[in-house]
């Protein structure tokens, strides 16, 4: 039987890819496939307590956490095509209109 | 029945509803509301005096208004002879004023805001009189100031109109300082501010004195509250050195300065002094001062009249002069002679003011006495009326003011007291001055060709049906007001004096029957001489004024400038406060403290916020890394905690 | 030790394919590259007994979501993107931040201790089937929360369309 920990560590990693990813890309539409990867990988992490303990709720948690990614991708792309009209572009760090 | 309390409040409903619908809606009607609410008011004095005279006085509480441990004042109405005087004479030129006012201000685009200025100041004057405790007078007495500044002020896009009501304003102060000084010193030590009260109380403070440690000096109690209590009359009253706001007062409208600046208000000093009567009259000192400053004042305004030549200013003098004379009848004890005079007085210095409102009608707002001439022809109800005024003012045998001035010069006379004999020759001498310059005004106004432009003289016409009667109704009180008081001495019944004995007191002078013609004549010579000496330097062909104003330069000059006071002042007062208010008020309390700090913290914040904005770069990633450090943070804490 | 084969090729295909997916220069890659990692990522969910998830994760993320990147892709000309550079420019320290948070984590990952067990076992689900099993507490004990989200979904079509319409006023 694979331990419990092992599925977290690869959520973790997963994670964090998605989150350096995040960090450090310039591509806004690469940014948001990092923020997808970051639920996935919580996703996966939520599976496997979910089977390991026995317990249905995290997996409920993860239908949800679909729902909204769903949601999300559709906000966001709907941002992105937004701004490559006003802007025709997609690097974000061109992006600054807040800058204080 | 307290149909009384409509005395008072049917001109505060005038001038609420004036002054909340007067813009919008009611607009050139104004006078309507306040003209009905004045009138109301008179009909009901008119009865309430007449209850008086039966010996009906009323002295209620209406209800109790500041109320806080030792303290209780309520709003209460006194209504005895000397009320019933005031009441008299408030209403009645405050209603012809009224009426006067709506041909005078016709067109004017504040017009509701004048009428309920108007009616305000009547209500607060009516609060004054009617007061029976010394707060509510203090109430009136500051309401009626503040009228006043409203009024002079009226036409405020005029620099010189809004100046005068500032000066008139700061000026009060002064004195109204003092007065309330004197009511929190009576409070102080009687511990109570009813008249009733107080009066009955003074008597016990004989005797005591009060030291003043910032001057180190110990002055009689009694003393020192008549004197803190004549403060306030000297800066409402315009008596010296408080003088230099009346003068300027009469930037307002003219129906203002007849009603406030010559009839009414500036008479709340004399009424105020009569009043305190049992407060005064048991301290000499006080009243000597009172008999002198008036002297004075009489005599300083009645000199400087001479040789101005701006009519509505002579009037003015001549009203701070006459104040001046009232207060010299307190002064002597002839409390009931002041009063008098203050009550003649009213009509006929109304009277005047209007008339000349009338001219300037006329004239198209002239003042100037050397563009003026001739006027009798093209206005003659407004010259016959003046013309009575000014007879009566002068002192004429028969006319109002003969009545009352003759009594204040005979009780000055054989009065005991001390500086009687020196007030009366001022005020004898102050006589014939009033008569001189009255008639000066008349003379140069109304006779002699006309000096103004040819615009000018097509433009003379008599004024309005609606000014002109009310003028005609006042000549009536300018003569007929003082025959209710003709002395003994003509046969007369003294009646006035009768009625006010129960308030007032009455001053017996001592004096043989021959003394008492001698002085009635002397004072009369004085008038007649005095118009003779107008008619014989105004009204022949040539510049004899001229001629004797270049011989006598300096006195003229010292005279047209009215004896320098407005620059003593200006050099004593106004500019070290403005001297003072520049380099230590703003320059270091307001400069350097307050706008130290007011300025200094929100740079401090500025600075403080500009190096931070710096964070705020806009970049995304920037944010969500410090998010992903923020994350950092909280995990390695919540490990350390375990 | 199947079990344990089958973990280690998909752990080393996901963690392999996420670092490609977020490092090609090319997004379309990045895209079809992400579809292979979310099979995989199914795949680990039947390991898991998640049969239903698993469908949906193919379904939604593979099928709807993927699509939807690939549609804006396409819509995007995006020529310029394929010659600058690929990171931001202080995308070092980025990466040190999620290294950072790589760390913390892998600490509080050693510390972890599992709650109490449920009732609902591999046996169970075997018998009864995943997606009967997780309907029954979606639509009761969870019914308020699955209600909520098809509102979310809602304004989420709402604000998509909002978002990217043309400006009708000009």
């Amino acid at each position: 039987m694979i331990p419990l920990n092992w599925y977290l560590w690869l959520s973790a990693v997963v994670f964090i890819v998605g989150v350096a990813g995040f960090l450090t890309r310039r591509n806004i539409i690469i940014m948001f496939m990092s923020i997808e990867l970051m639920l996935n990988a919580v996703n996966i992490s939520l599976v496997s307590f979910s089977s390991f303990l026995n317990d249905m709720r995290g997996e409920v948690l993860v239908f949800f956490v679909i729902a909204v990614a769903a949601s999300e991708a559709a906000i966001g792309l709907g941002i992105i095509i937004a701004l490559f009209r006003n802007r025709a572009t997609a690097r974000v760090d061109e992006v600054n209109e807040m800058r204080g | 029945m307290d149909s009384y309390l409509l005395i008072p409040f049917l001109p505060l409903a005038a001038f609420l509803i004036n002054i909340l619908f007067g813009r919008k809606l009611i607009r050139d009607n104004a006078h309507w509301v306040s003209i009905l609410a004045v009138l109301g008011s008179w009909v009901v004095s008119v009865i309430t005096v007449e209850g008086v005279l039966h010996g009906n006085t009323v002295n209620r509480d209406l209800y109790a208004w500041i109320s806080s441990g030792g303290f209780k004042v309520s709003v209460g109405f006194l209504i005895d002879p000397l009320t019933a005087v005031m009441l008299v004479v408030v209403t009645t030129c405050s209603s012809l004023i009224h009426i006067y006012s709506a041909g005078y201000m016709h067109g004017d685009k504040g017009y509701y805001r004048f009428f309920s200025y108007l009616s305000l100041f009547t209500f607060s004057m009516l609060m004054l009189v009617m007061a029976n405790n010394f707060l509510q007078l203090y109430f009136g007495w500051e309401a009626v100031g503040l009228c006043s500044y409203f009024l002079i002020g009226f036409w405020y896009e005029k620099k010189s109109a809004s100046d005068a009501g500032k000066k008139a304003f700061i000026v009060n102060r002064f004195g109204d300082f003092g007065f309330g000084i004197g009511v929190i010193m009576i409070f102080l030590t009687l511990g109570t501010l009813h008249y009733d009260a107080v009066f009955a109380s003074v008597k016990n403070l004989i005797g005591q004195t009060v030291t003043i440690h910032l001057l180190g000096v110990q002055i009689d109690l009694i003393t020192f509250i008549a004197l803190l209590l004549f403060c306030g009359a000297v800066g409402k009253s315009a008596q010296l050195p408080l003088h230099v706001w009346l003068p300027d007062a009469m930037e307002g409208p003219t129906p203002v300065s007849a009603l406030i600046h010559a009839a009414t208000m500036v008479t709340a000093g004399v009424f105020m002094v009569a009043r305190c009567n049992p407060i005064f009259s048991l301290s000499p000192v006080a009243m000597n001062v009172v008999a002198v400053v008036g002297a004075v004042t009489a005599l300083f305004a009645g000199t400087i009249a001479l040789v101005q030549n701006d009519i509505k200013r002579i009037i003015a003098y001549s009203t701070v002069s006459q104040l001046g004379y009232m207060f010299l009848a307190c002064g002597v004890g002839a409390y009931t002679a002041g009063v008098f005079h203050l009550y003649t007085h009213a009509f006929f210095k109304a009277l005047l003011f209007l008339c000349a409102g009338s001219v300037m009608h006329a004239m198209a707002g002239e003042l100037d006495l050397q563009k003026m001439g001739g006027l009798k022809k093209h206005m003659p109800v407004t010259y016959w009326t003046m013309l009575i005024a000014s007879l009566s003012i002068a002192g004429v045998p028969g006319f109002a003011g003969f009545f009352s001035k003759d009594e204040i010069l005979w009780l000055a006379y054989s009065g005991p007291s001390p500086v009687g004999k020196f007030v009366w020759a001022i005020g004898t001498f102050v006589a014939f001055l009033t008569a001189f310059y009255s008639f000066r005004l008349i003379f140069r106004v109304f006779h002699g060709k006309f000096r103004g432009s040819h615009e000018q003289e097509h433009h003379l016409h008599e004024s309005p049906k609606v000014m002109t009667v009310p003028l005609m109704l006042l000549c009536v009180g300018a003569v007929a007001s003082g025959w209710v008081g003709v002395p003994q001495l003509l046969g007369g019944g003294a009646h006035f004096t009768e009625f006010l004995k129960p308030v007032l007191g009455h001053l017996e002078g001592e004096g043989t029957r021959s003394e008492e013609w001698m002085v009635m004549a002397i004072s009369i010579i004085a008038g007649l001489s005095g118009i003779g000496l107008a008619a014989f330097v105004y009204l022949r062909e040539g510049d004899l004024a001229a001629k004797i104003a270049q011989n006598f330069s300096f006195v003229h000059r010292v005279l047209w400038n009215k004896y320098y006071v407005d620059e003593l002042y200006d050099a004593v007062i106004v500019k070290p406060t403005i001297w003072t208010a520049k380099n230590v008020i703003v320059g270091v309390t307001d400069g350097k403290i307050i706008e130290g700090v007011v300025n200094g913290v929100p740079r401090l914040i500025g600075r403080f916020s500009s190096r931070l904005r710096n964070i705020q770069t806009g970049m995304v990633q920037q944010y969500a890394a410090v998010m992903a450090i923020g994350a950092f943070f909280v995990i390695a804490a919540v490990l350390l905690w375990q | 030790m199947l079990a344990e084969g089958i973990f280690a090729y998909l752990a080393a295909a996901i963690i392999v394919l996420s670092i490609l997916v977020v490092t090609r220069r090319n997004p379309v890659h990045s895209v079809l590259l992400m579809l292979l990692l979310f099979f995989h990522i199914a795949a680990l969910y039947l390991t898991l007994d998640a049969e239903f998830l698993a469908a949906i994760q193919v379904i939604v993320y593979a099928g709807a979501i993927l699509v939807l990147f690939l549609f804006v892709i396409l819509l995007l000309n995006l020529k310029e993107e394929m010659v600058v550079s690929r990171y931001i420019g202080p995308w070092p320290l980025g990466l040190m931040a999620a290294l950072g948070l790589l760390f913390m984590i892998t600490l509080s990952l050693r510390s972890f201790v599992a709650g109490p067990s449920g009732q609902i076992t591999a046996a169970l689900i075997k018998t009864e089937t995943h997606t009967k099993v997780l309907g029954k507490i979606l639509f009761t004990e969870y019914i308020y929360p699955f209600e909520i989200v098809s509102m979310v979904l809602l304004v989420a079509i709402i604000g998509a369309i909002v978002l990217a319409k043309k400006k009708l006023r000009s």
